[in-house]
């Protein structure tokens, strides 16, 4: 079990550090993630119905209303 | 309710879903078939321990690492548009649609992000065996996780196995299995993976002729395009028999976009299939669409054989399902409108008796609701109750035309292409049929116009649903500023141009370097 967990560690470990154009690839992901996660998702991206509502009974109210208006 | 709607948050909410799921689609095929085609070369290379075999996997593997890592999460952006954009629509569709989404994102979760780092860092690290497996879990990891994407997007289209809750305002699952092999899950599942894999049979190909054009690695080259050219082949016949197949399920349940697709104006038996065709629009005071057709080249009774299997089987066009035909029990627009109306209205008392706690009311509406003939005869056309206009009903016919028309005598292109690919490979004549290699070369961007017509086929043809008669996607979109969505909408244009340069600019770094001495 300890072997193996020290394989698994060293797959990583190794694998991460011998990279050459995958470091490139990494840089390209985690810039994406964070224009993503932290950009759009955090400023542009709120769930209306989350923000808007506090009980799923008023969220549910809310579309609703909109179906019947 | 659409008289109220701010039409331009429509319009800017549906560009920008459609610029986030096409700049996303053009990342996800190439994924789908490529991890297939390398799980192949893998296979040949762990049975003849030929390292020229690891050499050529390693070479495409990491082409599909690239393409991979650039676009890896593009799609959860649509999920952010959801639950902005279009917050009506993602309560609307409950469980029905988080259900799939989430067994994708755990799916896509451990299989792809624990395989796909032995596929990567394991060549030395693990037996050969251990590592042809974790490139196959990759493959059908991937293949997976769009699978459940699918199944979402096809019940939009052909909506089973649920029942609307009107105390939540909400559709709850009733049969997970309906949802998950409706024939139109199956039929855009099989049609949507076996897409992608021409498609990457036709990057392996056109990169690989560009490697013969330059008379490199020349071994490597005609190894990899009798892989994929084999595989691509198959692939493609089998894109368009489910084709086929999804396109006789759409006659059946989206008639109007299959009337769209085909340019059928007027129904008939035995009707004709429009093999080409220059349309346009030409809605007329009358209420019938008259087809503005300057050039047709016809096939008599094939699309009644398409559609039904019976070369004298009715299929009904724009204008019959516009006005219906009591004959044969087709209903009018004007008619579903009505009886959506009433389930609006029934809908809208029921909450109102409720609000006013009259109890015995709303029992009563309650039951009149969950009636199974209720259901049948107004519930059924719920959507058609947003709707005031029976044209709003038609969708835009010529670009559904095209769309379909531009996929198909691309897919058929694909089979030729592919069939004349392997009889030089061979022949082993590869080498001298240069005008060939040159089109092989310039193939290469077409599978992507295909994959992206199909897409517009698929849904602006089902316009204007989002969830096919039932939710009009007029009634789908947030109450936000439509300013909100077009700054996103360019934001979005800008990450995703920059992603698709750096993918093409890498991509081509990677592809002139080729493929390492050793396979290291």
């Amino acid at each position: 079990m300890k072997n193996l967990l020290k394989n698994i560690f060293h797959l990583y470990y190794d694998g991460f550090r011998n990279m050459t154009l995958g470091k490139k690839l990494w840089v390209i992901i985690l810039i994406k993630l964070f224009v993503m996660f932290v950009i759009l998702k955090l400023f542009f991206f709120h769930d209306f119905l989350k923000d808007k509502f506090g009980t799923d009974k008023e969220r549910s109210n809310y579309v609703i209303e909109r179906l019947t208006r | 309710m659409i008289d109220n709607v701010d039409l331009s948050l429509v319009d800017w909410s549906r560009a920008q879903f459609a610029l986030t799921a096409m700049y996303h689609w053009l990342f996800v095929p190439l994924t789908l078939g490529l991890s297939f085609i390398v799980a192949f070369m893998e296979t040949l290379y762990v049975k003849t321990g030929n390292p020229e075999w690891k050499r050529i996997t390693k070479f495409w593997m990491t082409l599909f690492g690239i393409n991979f890592a650039i676009g890896v999460a593009t799609g959860i952006i649509l999920e952010f548009e959801f639950g902005t954009n279009w917050s009506n629509y993602s309560w609307f569709v409950g469980d029905i649609f988080g259900a799939p989404l989430a067994i994708e994102g755990i799916m896509a979760f451990f299989l792809e992000s624990t395989f796909i780092a032995v596929m990567f860092f394991g060549w030395n690290k693990v037996s050969p065996k251990f590592h042809l497996t974790s490139t196959w879990l990759v493959a059908i990891g991937a293949n997976l996780s769009a699978l459940w994407i699918l199944v979402a997007n096809a019940w939009m289209q052909y909506p089973v196995g649920m029942h609307f809750n009107p105390d939540s305002a909400r559709n709850e699952m009733i049969n997970f299995w309906d949802v998950l092999f409706s024939p139109m899950a199956v039929f855009k599942f099989l049609h949507t993976i076996s897409s992608g894999f021409t498609m990457a049979s036709i990057f392996v190909v056109g990169i690989s002729a560009w490697f013969l054009l330059k008379k490199r690695d020349i071994l490597f080259a005609k190894r990899s395009i009798i892989v994929a050219a084999v595989f691509g082949l198959i692939s493609a016949l089998f894109t368009a028999t489910t084709g086929d197949s999804s396109a006789r399920f759409v006659a059946q349940k989206q008639p109007m976009k299959f009337a769209a697709f085909e340019g059928l104006y007027d129904g008939s038996h035995g009707a004709s299939l429009l093999a080409f065709g220059v349309i346009s629009n030409q809605p007329k005071a009358s209420g019938n669409y008259l087809p503005d057709i300057k050039i047709r080249v016809e096939i008599p009774n094939l699309l009644s054989y398409l559609a039904y299997l019976d070369l004298n089987a009715y299929v009904p066009g724009i204008n019959n399902l516009i006005n219906g035909d009591e004959k044969i029990g087709l209903l009018s627009a004007q008619e579903k409108i009505n009886r959506g109306k009433v389930a609006r209205n029934v809908l809208k008392a029921y909450k109102e008796a409720k609000e006013q706690k009259d109890l015995a009311v709303a029992d009563v509406l309650r039951t009149q609701f969950d009636d199974p003939k209720f259901q049948a005869n107004y519930f059924k056309y719920f959507g058609y109750g947003f709707l005031n206009d029976v044209n709003s009903l038609v969708p835009n016919v010529p670009l559904t035309f095209y769309s379909f028309h531009i996929m198909v005598i691309l897919g058929f292109y694909f089979i030729i292409f592919f069939v004349y690919m392997l009889i030089l490979a061979f022949k082993d004549n590869l080498e001298n049929k240069r005008k060939f290699l040159k089109l092989a070369v310039w193939t290469l961007p077409l599978p992507y116009i295909a994959e992206q017509a199909g897409w517009v086929l698929a849904e602006v043809g089902r316009q204007p649903w989002v969830i096919q008669d039932y939710l009009p996607t007029v009634a789908a979109v947030s109450q936000i500023e439509a300013s909100a969505v077009q700054i996103t909408f360019w934001l979005f244009a800008i990450v995703f141009t920059a992603l698709a340069i750096a993918e093409v600019s890498i991509m081509i770094k990677q592809i002139k370097l080729g493929p390492k001495e050793g396979g290291e």
